[in-house]
């Protein structure tokens, strides 16, 4: 029966969050919804900080893109052996894992000690690093220590077809029972996250630019049709 | 043509005695919320000095404005592929510690509460940003306030430093100026190129560049994009803010809060027409000393009747093309030439336009009753400020265009002198008038305008064009501020 609630209430309950929280924030509170950068305050560390972060999250979820939505056999019908797939995911992923785990590292520490971004970090800015660092160590562990001193596990076969039948609303359960806990313990803590994204900072993650490029420089707004 | 209408100002530098009032009423009405302590969106510098935020002209440094790059114009800072690139970290973006300040306010409360003692209590300086006591405040907005002539202060100014060889920091060779500075309002305006989400635009109706704040996701090119830094990240809200020429003051057909309040009555502000097609085209003419000239010939005659017939077609309105005839704005800057814009060597087209000031004579002129018209001519070319200087400022180093703004202005002054008191010669045939390029009937309406222009000369404003506006009728006695009253009033 835990497993019902772990692996098919949890993931619903939590994406109906997300979707809701991010239409219900798109939708009323578009003055919150911003990357709310301290650069202002403080600009050394969050050099370091802020670019490893960024650029290994995005490695991390190209990896998990890699390892989770796109099944197995897609992969042996190129002809990648799983020992090659598991050499690249666990050296890919452990460089990823790093950079993120350092920058938040780095991060935290700068939001701790540097007084004017303490005294502008919330509760929930303080809680979002701190629950994306444990995520992301777990992440880290399971790839750089777990993966290379105890096993190769092939969550090909079990996270990933559950991960994807959640989409189809036949969530396959079951697959997730025989998962080692580290494993089940990095995707509640994951899921977690991904309820909180609405309601923290998280959300300029939906904001990434991608249409300036392809934009005029110059914008003309008439005052006649503004937007309400 | 594509005719669009453009708000601008001139600030006859002549008239400013750096009193900050419009600094401080700007600041009472616009910026006197927490997050935005430290912005200014009109500030007044002392000149030579490194301005707010501190050397806002050091382009290497924040990398605003345009660039021509093989006859293309380019953002300074990088295209958006680089800007996308960039995006987690901005290397070019100013902090509060090393370029603006922290802002603080007195522990005024210490004064009334504090206990009997041998010592008079003081008001302690205490942070604005973080409520923790400041001992000792290093700088400010104005920090620098009247100490241009320093050998401390002023080879901070980039326009010094460009100019190291000419000037001499002698103490007998000291000048002072002072700049106020409010945003451009530009033609080619680069912090709106530089926005990610698109948040930053201009204004059709009278070419306003704002920030729409439920846009804005705080990605802070815009701050460092601008050349002349006068988009501000409100760090309480984390979006961008930024000076927007009172629009709700001007729709109303009043002037901004800085020229109402304007001591020295130096701000004029007016509407002028403009063909957008040819923007593009002026921002990139190869030498920058001839950019000025390439910013005058996108404006358009407002008496021409084919421009009357155009700007009519494009949904102008009879007040509006009415206005840019009397516009105080196109008698000064393009008509008369006298108004200059502030560096425009950065291309954006800036839209705040500067009567260069006169001022002291290096060599005091020895028998001023007896002087010749003609004698006023070398006169120019020993006044105080350096010409380098103002051309660093106005003209991206043509002395040329300086001197002969300074001639005229020196002309008006002989002619309205020898009108009033007399003691020059026949100036109609004098060198004076021929070098200065003018005659005595413009002479005296310039005098008019810069010196005696009563209130609705100096601020010819026609109110927003609403009539486009849907409904009007729903419209009718509701809030301006839609968000936050409903447009049908406050219902209870």
């Amino acid at each position: 029966m835990s497993s019902i609630f772990w692996w098919v209430i949890l993931p619903y309950i939590v994406g109906t969050i997300l979707v809701l929280g991010t239409l219900y924030r798109f939708a009323y509170r578009q003055m919150s919804w911003a990357a709310p950068s301290t650069e202002i305050h403080e600009k050394k560390w969050l050099r370091i900080g802020s670019v490893c972060f960024h650029y290994g999250i995005l490695f991390a979820f190209i990896g998990h893109v890699m390892g989770i939505l796109i099944p197995r056999g897609f992969y042996l019908a190129l002809g990648i052996t799983d020992e090659v797939y598991h050499a690249f995911a666990i050296i890919g992923g452990a460089f990823a894992g790093l950079l993120v785990v350092i920058g938040l590292v780095i991060l935290l520490i700068r939001k701790i000690i540097h007084t004017r971004v303490r005294l502008h970090s919330t509760f929930a800015d303080f809680f979002t690093v701190i629950l994306v660092l444990v995520v992301a160590a777990l992440g880290t562990y399971i790839t750089a220590i777990y993966d290379v001193f105890t096993r190769e596990y092939e969550y090909r076969t079990t996270i990933g077809p559950w991960f994807r039948s959640l989409f189809t609303f036949q969530p396959k359960y079951h697959l997730m029972e025989s998962v080692p806990t580290i494993f089940k313990v990095h995707v509640i803590a994951s899921f977690l996250l991904f309820a909180s994204i609405p309601f923290t900072r998280l959300i300029h993650m939906f904001s990434f630019p991608i249409r300036y490029p392809f934009r005029a420089p110059q914008q003309y707004r008439s005052r006649s049709h503004f937007k309400r | 043509m594509r005719i669009k209408t453009q708000v601008c100002m001139v600030m006859h530098l002549d008239k400013c005695i750096g009193c900050h009032t419009c600094s401080v009423t700007c600041k009472n009405t616009w910026t006197n919320r927490p997050g935005v302590e430290y912005v200014w969106f009109n500030n007044v510098e002392t000149r030579p000095g490194p301005g707010y935020p501190k050397q806002w002209e050091n382009t290497d440094r924040f990398k605003g404005g345009w660039v021509l790059k093989n006859g293309k114009l380019r953002l300074r800072a990088g295209g958006p592929v680089s800007k996308l690139a960039n995006i987690f970290y901005n290397p070019n973006m100013a902090t509060i510690q090393e370029d603006f300040y922290e802002p603080w306010t007195y522990d005024f409360e210490h004064l009334f509460t504090a206990p009997k003692k041998d010592r008079v209590p003081v008001a302690r300086p205490k942070s604005l940003m973080t409520g923790k006591y400041i001992d000792k405040p290093t700088w400010s907005s104005n920090w620098d306030d009247d100490l241009a002539g320093g050998n401390e202060i002023a080879p901070t100014d980039p326009n010094v430093q460009k100019l190291q060889e000419h000037i001499k920091m002698e103490y007998e060779k000291t000048f002072m100026m002072y700049l106020p500075r409010i945003c451009e309002h530009c033609l080619n305006p680069s912090c709106v190129a530089s926005c990610p989400s698109g948040a930053l635009y201009k204004r059709d109706e009278d070419g306003i560049v704002l920030v729409d704040q439920e846009a804005c996701r705080g990605w802070r090119f815009c701050m460092n994009g601008c050349p002349y830094h006068k988009v501000y990240y409100n760090w309480n809200t984390h979006k961008a803010e930024k000076c927007h020429f009172c629009y709700p003051r001007t729709e109303a057909g009043l002037p901004t809060i800085c020229s109402e309040t304007c001591v020295g009555r130096i701000r004029y502000i007016g509407v002028v027409l403009y063909d957008a097609d040819k923007v593009k085209a002026a921002a990139s003419v190869e030498d920058p000393k001839k950019l000025y000239e390439a910013q005058l010939s996108v404006f358009l005659d407002p008496f021409d009747p084919e421009v009357i017939k155009e700007a009519r077609k494009a949904g102008i309105n009879d007040q509006w093309i009415e206005g840019a005839q009397n516009s105080p704005i196109y008698k000064m800057a393009m008509k008369w030439k006298i108004a200059l814009p502030l560096h425009p060597e950065y291309r954006t087209l800036p839209m705040v336009w500067y009567v260069p000031p006169l001022n002291p004579i290096m060599n005091h002129i020895e028998n001023e009753e007896e002087l010749a018209t003609d004698g006023y001519i070398p006169a120019v070319d020993q006044m105080r400020i350096p010409m380098e200087y103002l051309a660093s400022l106005l003209t991206a180093g043509d002395t040329g265009i300086i001197r002969h703004v300074l001639l005229k202005l020196t002309a008006m002054r002989v002619h309205m002198r020898a009108k009033t008191v007399g003691g020059v010669d026949d100036y109609k045939h004098s060198q004076l008038l021929k070098e200065a390029d003018t005659s005595v009937e413009e002479l005296e309406e310039m005098a008019r305008l810069l010196a005696v222009a009563k209130y609705n000369e100096r601020f010819v404003i026609p109110t927003g064009r609403r009539e486009m506006k849907d409904d009007l009728f729903y419209q009718q006695g509701a809030c301006s501020i839609e968000d936050l009253a409903p447009p049908e009033g406050m219902i209870r």
